[in-house]
């Protein structure tokens, strides 16, 4: 049977269980309307400001690119290393110049200080 | 038939990981009392008390998520309802999906059927559990966001750097596993780890790729958010981080993804590196010792077998988890940031040469 | 055949979400399930790899990415204005061009004969790899280049905007 039938029916298996257990609480917990209640959590100061105003550090945006291109680069090497050994010697080296080139970009990042985090 | 043999074995997969769930709450409260000197959890009695005998463990494993689910659903004022009840989905629908492809044992012989046990054997197995491990940021992002509180926000946005920091390292240590056995499969690997170095040893992952269990380990901890990488919901300090306006079962979903991917990283390192459902010298047919002896066992006895090392296998590393997480405190942002980027990464990069290059050099040294 | 039209609608009205909704966090979530879908797409015409790789990088790293760009630069709710722009009127016009244009082009085709014959292992990760690292070995070095002009370029205009 095709596996991804199988993936499909625990997917939705997954889904249907999650889903219920997500909503439990709507469903069977009670709903008494307070104003306290609904107030954000700050320990008891009223926030000030809403969430549009944070001020997002730049830093997380950096992190999020890198990650883009790292992870592509760990994707090329899955299907590599299952055909690594019919390539041989000259597989190991095409990999090898890539996985250079990227280093060159890490070591990059790594001394221009954009890996610091204060 | 087969639709109905694949939906008993996706429905005990998600069985299994929910019940090592509920357990692993249990396990963390005593294990922690254990290692703390003290006594943990044990006030939960049924029917207030009225019963003269207490059930322990089962009072709080029923306890916990009966009172968590009857809890009141608040949702912050003027946050979004929708993606207020999606976060926790989001956390925990991939999560689940992962466990379909753990493969828990090897056959299942009944009559002329032979049962793969694994809810679905997906060629690239492995490809998908990090897909799903990548969908899981969601969860945070949407979660923090969805708060419309400035703690939570930003404990969601720290949360997913810190986890999608770890995800390179996770991918790497594994690429380095599939160099040494050649397939993305799990059920393959898992099988191919039953083959003997030298006639003695079984071929495990432990064996081979030492310095990827120990990368793999430790970016699947700080992945799962787990002390001693739990920063963004520091209990202490930031109350809950990015789902501390979640209430009732949703924050329930939440907690419980702590213990599933801690359930996942322990499935994982089990089929990777230790051999997954493999009993040393326990074949289909029987026990093939050393030596030459061969003691024969009927194929039930060897599937319980199996599946029995995989779920001891499974708990251990569970342990293993609970324990790093009461050993050692919690780290910095920065220091964790670092661990993630200068030092997994380079390292994980550094073995993935230094195996290939071992593989082509050493003839015997890859596992068929 | 009913597979791909069910998963094609759910496509279209994920994209379709990507584009009308006015909160743009659930048009970064309508782009996932788009690509995931896509991904699901892959799989009914047997190219697993590519499936999990568009989820790994595409759903699972790039949308993230959008997340954070949406946070960094705050952008809001769309209000919706009364009046019809012109610039959503052009690009109506343009794809409904397109549409017509695709369907002359479908029906006026001559039919293939059946499906093509298919080597054998096609999608797999081998055969995908085999041709990977041995044809298109200038493409992947080219890549690899590609990946580091868009670290370099990507910490440049981080790093100016720090310290501006």
């Amino acid at each position: 049977m095709n596996p991804y039938i199988a993936l499909l029916i625990s997917f939705a298996l997954c889904a249907i269980v999650a889903g219920i257990m997500c909503g439990a609480s709507w469903l069977l917990g009670p709903k008494v309307e307070n104003k306290a209640k609904s107030e954000i959590f700050e320990t008891g100061n009223p926030p000030i400001g809403s969430i549009r105003g944070i001020r997002f550090p730049v830093k997380f945006y950096l992190t999020a690119i890198l990650f883009v291109v790292f992870d592509i680069e760990v994707v090329f090497m899955y299907p590599w290393a299952v055909v690594f050994r019919r390539l041989g010697w000259i597989g190991l080296a095409e990999m090898a110049v890539f996985i250079a080139v990227l280093g060159v970009g890490l070591a990059y990042v790594w001394r221009v200080g954009a890996l610091e985090w204060d | 038939m087969d639709f109905l043999i694949s939906f008993v074995l996706a429905l005990v997969a998600l069985l299994i990981l929910l019940q090592l769930t509920v357990l692993l709450l249990w396990v963390e409260r005593k294990g922690s009392a254990l290692i703390q000197d003290r006594v943990g959890a044990n006030r939960a009695n049924l029917f207030g008390g009225l019963l003269p005998f207490n059930l322990g463990i089962v009072n709080t494993l029923m306890a916990d998520p009966l009172k968590l689910f009857h809890k009141e659903d608040i949702i912050p004022k003027d946050a979004d309802a929708f993606l207020h009840w999606l976060a926790p989905f989001i956390a925990v629908l991939p999560l689940f999906v992962t466990f379909a492809v753990v493969p828990f044992g090897d056959v299942l012989v009944l009559g002329e059927r032979v049962i793969n046990l694994q809810a679905a054997d997906v060629n690239v197995g492995l490809l998908f559990v990090l897909g799903m491990v990548s969908l899981g940021v969601y969860g945070v992002v949407i979660g923090g966001w969805a708060s419309n509180s400035r703690y939570a926000f930003l404990g969601g946005v720290r949360g997913s750097a810190q986890m999608v920091s770890y995800e390179i390292g996770m991918g790497l240590a594994l690429v380095a596993v599939v160099l040494t056995y050649g397939s993305l499969d799990l059920q393959e690997i898992a099988r191919a780890q039953g083959q003997l170095m030298w006639g003695v040893i079984p071929a495990w992952g432990v064996f081979y790729q030492p310095l990827a269990l120990v990368l793999f380990f430790i970016a699947g901890i700080a992945e799962s958010k787990r002390p001693p990488f739990d920063l963004p919901e520091a209990e202490s300090e930031l109350v809950a981080g990015f789902y501390t306006e979640y209430s009732g079962s949703k924050q329930s979903m939440f907690m419980m993804s702590d213990f599933i991917e801690v359930a996942i990283v322990a499935a994982l390192v089990t089929t990777l590196f230790f051999g997954g459902w493999q009993v040393p010298y326990l074949y289909r047919d029987g026990f093939h010792l050393p030596g030459g002896f061969f003691f024969g066992v009927p194929s039930l006895v060897v599937t319980i077998l199996q599946v029995g090392a995989f779920l001891t296998k499974l708990f251990i590393f569970c342990w293993l988890q609970i324990l790093v997480r009461w050993t050692y405190p919690r780290m910095r942002y920065d220091q964790l940031m670092n661990l993630g980027w200068k030092r997994l990464l380079p390292i994980g990069l550094a073995n993935v040469v230094v195996t290939a290059v071992l593989v082509l050099a050493l003839e015997g040294f890859t596992v068929p | 055949m009913i597979a791909f039209y069910f998963i094609a609608i759910l496509t279209l009205a994920s994209a379709l979400m990507v584009v009308l909704h006015r909160n743009p966090i659930y048009s970064a979530l309508g782009l996932v399930n788009t690509l995931f879908l896509i991904a699901v797409s892959f799989v009914m015409l047997d190219a697993e790899l590519i499936a999990m790789l568009q989820v790994i990088v595409y759903a699972g790293a790039i949308v993230i990415l959008f997340l954070f760009v949406i946070m960094l630069l705050n952008v809001e709710t769309e209000v919706r204005t009364a009046r019809v722009s012109r610039l959503g009127t052009a690009g109506l016009v343009l794809a409904l061009l397109l549409a017509l244009e695709l369907g002359v082009f479908a029906l006026v085709r001559e039919p293939s004969s059946g499906t093509p014959e298919l080597p054998a292992g096609f999608g797999s990760t081998e055969l995908l790899a085999e041709t990977l690292f041995s044809d298109g070995m200038l493409s992947f070095e080219l890549t690899s280049l590609l990946l580091l002009v868009a670290v370099v370029g990507a910490v440049v205009m981080a790093r100016r905007k720090v310290e501006s």
